[in-house]
């Protein structure tokens, strides 16, 4: 071969250079660690302070009830989750848990036996995902904010009209005890919640069908030049998000023993918002299962607190906007410092 | 004008990849007129010509990005009709996008196995499959030491590496998978020039692999250092094939421009 000596002495070349230690990467890149692991460190920080503000924060009763409370928005934010790895957002959870409520109701007063009224509740939540993920992909829409904003009103208007407007009470023991009933200290909804992320842990990090959630999320157009099945990943991922909202009316219909097509009110945002708190990323292809589940936990955590010290609802709201908001530019932020790493790199090694 | 010197240069072995009778039409604009190509095993075939003379149309068609309206590819003297991406790579044709198609969010051997993954067990339909992480890792960092490619960190995703690496990485890809023809649009366009060096190192390496090579670049040197005929476009036409070698340049590059 031609130029096989030059190679050689190439390759030797660049040994030394990339062993070099450059201060600036390095502080950088520390920086970028730091930024990775902020959600985690905000929420054991966040969990300290409360700790000394109320007395009553780090009580074990306390501390069940906010997951209780939050067990809902970690399910179907984990659905929302794998929708955000694949660059895509979901809207319509919140009247997609609604319409699973309503609809798992009317099955109960049906006749419907308790797994019967869960597999019921389940279907409903995956038949709306994939309609969401169906309409978008063959539909060839050019982002996924239209499709579910309109089955968010449509799933919204059909609960309302099934339910005649009002909350249907009522369902099984069973679904009771999911909901409310405490084994060892916890709230039976705590163990649904570790069983969904189980499941979904065991997807995304090594099954071949979850590398391909990271490969869509990263690149759609080089996915689809790999022959990774592109249409098929992004409709099982709104799927899963439906199928998610689903098992959060499950625990929701079990919690308050009824179905009503009220529930769910904002709580894309309370997803959405999770999912970017705990640092996955907006842009697509960033992110685990982890992510989900502390911003969920840290949502709770906040809500909790601002309870505890009395602040009313509607200040709620806005202090969760704003930590969006700071999750989001820390996320552009992080990007931004990689970019600079590459530079940098890119620099040494020449 | 045309000149035709394959037959010449290599009289015994038949081409791997034959192009024959390309036809390809965007609208009004005719992007590809009547070209036939034959590549053989061994050997490296620049594409030339000026901007929207065809080069990108012709290798997006064999590499089943585009499909041709007239015309067929033949891989082996066997008609291969190639309706994707997906038929390409299964045919054995690897390509070096202009892009590079890397995951930025994923490491070198995630990149490498994207589409293709290792996994278990067979019964399995593929997507449910387990992945065999680390039989990708030894794999990659086997092809890696063979190619001489060194990056600085293996677990590290893609978006921290310089310009020279993804593109090393991007060509080490089709190293691991070609089995017939490797297309590489433009690979060192962007680069430096001693990461350009390692980029035609790499270049010759899947030429001597036994793959057919298909170059396209705007780099005369590259051209006469490295292929072993030189095919001209103009104007979506096949003007001209040619080995190049330092003294027909000129030549070369008139036909380029069509002076």
């Amino acid at each position: 071969m031609r130029a096989n000596n030059k190679s050689d002495a190439a390759a030797a070349r660049a040994v030394p250079a990339s062993a070099r230690v450059d201060w600036s990467t390095s502080g950088l890149t520390f920086a970028l660690r730091l930024l990775s692991s902020g959600p985690l460190l905000i929420l054991m920080v966040l969990l300290v302070v409360l700790s000394f503000l109320s007395p009553y924060f780090l009580t074990g009763r306390n501390l069940s009830n906010i997951l209780a409370q939050t067990a809902v928005i970690s399910v179907v934010a984990m659905g929302q989750h794998l929708v955000i790895l694949t660059r895509g957002i979901d809207l319509s959870v919140g009247s997609n848990l609604a319409l699973a409520s309503v609809v798992g109701a009317l099955s109960f007063h049906a006749g419907a036996s308790a797994p019967v009224v869960i597999l019921v509740m389940l279907a409903s939540g995956a038949a709306v995902g994939s309609i969401n993920g169906l309409v978008y992909v063959y539909g060839r829409l050019p982002h996924p904010f239209i499709i579910t904003l309109a089955t968010l009103s449509i799933a919204k208007g059909l609960a309302l009209e099934l339910a005649g407007g009002r909350a249907i009470p009522g369902m099984p023991p069973a679904i009771q005890a999911l909901g409310r009933e405490a084994i060892w200290g916890l709230p039976g909804s705590v163990f649904v919640v570790a069983g969904v992320a189980a499941l979904m842990l065991v997807m995304t990090r090594t099954m071949v069908w979850g590398r391909w959630f990271y490969a869509v999320g990263g690149r759609p157009d080089a996915a689809l030049r790999m022959g990774i099945p592109v249409r098929g990943v992004l409709v099982s991922a709104y799927v899963i998000s439906g199928a998610c909202a689903g098992v959060g009316a499950v625990l929701l219909a079990g919690r308050t023993d009824a179905g009503s097509p009220l529930f769910g009110n904002l709580l894309e945002l309370d997803t959405i918002a999770a999912v970017i708190i705990g640092g996955a990323s907006f842009l697509g292809g960033r992110g685990h299962l982890g992510h989900a589940l502390i911003g969920a936990i840290m949502i709770g955590v906040i809500r909790n607190a601002l309870n505890l010290m009395n602040v009313d609802s509607f200040f709620q709201l806005i202090v969760i906007g704003v930590v969006i908001v700071i999750a989001v530019e820390s996320d552009v932020l992080r990007s931004h410092l990689e970019s600079r790493v590459r530079v940098l790199r890119a620099g040494q090694s020449s | 004008m045309s000149t035709t010197v394959e037959t010449s240069l290599h009289p015994t072995s038949r081409p791997v990849l034959s192009v024959r009778n390309a036809t390809k039409r965007f609208g009004s604009v005719l992007a590809l007129n009547d070209i036939s190509l034959d590549v053989r095993r061994g050997e490296i075939v620049a594409l030339l010509g000026d901007n929207g003379a065809g080069k990108s149309t012709l290798v997006k068609c064999i590499s089943g990005v585009h499909h041709l309206d007239v015309g067929e590819i033949m891989l082996d003297g066997i008609h291969t009709p190639i309706r994707s991406p997906g038929d390409a790579r299964f045919a054995g044709i690897e390509t070096v996008y202009q892009d590079l198609a890397l995951f930025d969010n994923l490491t070198p051997s995630q990149n490498f196995f994207a589409g293709r993954e290792r996994s278990f067990p067979a019964w399995l339909p593929r997507e449910l499959r387990f992945l065999n992480q680390r039989r990708m890792d030894d794999e990659t960092a086997a092809l890696l030491a063979t190619l001489k490619v060194t990056l600085p960190r293996l677990d590290a995703v893609v978006a921290m590496m310089s310009g020279g690496q993804r593109q090393a990485i991007a060509v080490a890809r089709t190293a691991m998978f070609a089995s017939k023809v490797v297309i590489l649009d433009e690979p060192t366009a962007a680069l430096g020039q001693r990461e350009s060096r390692q980029v035609l190192d790499l270049v010759a390496r899947l030429r001597d692999q036994n793959n057919a090579v298909i170059l396209i670049t705007h780099n005369m040197e590259h051209v006469t250092e490295l292929a072993d005929r030189a095919v001209v476009l103009r104007q979506g036409r096949k003007v001209g094939e040619i080995a190049p070698s330092n003294d027909n340049r000129q030549e070369i590059v008139s036909m380029i421009v069509g002076a």
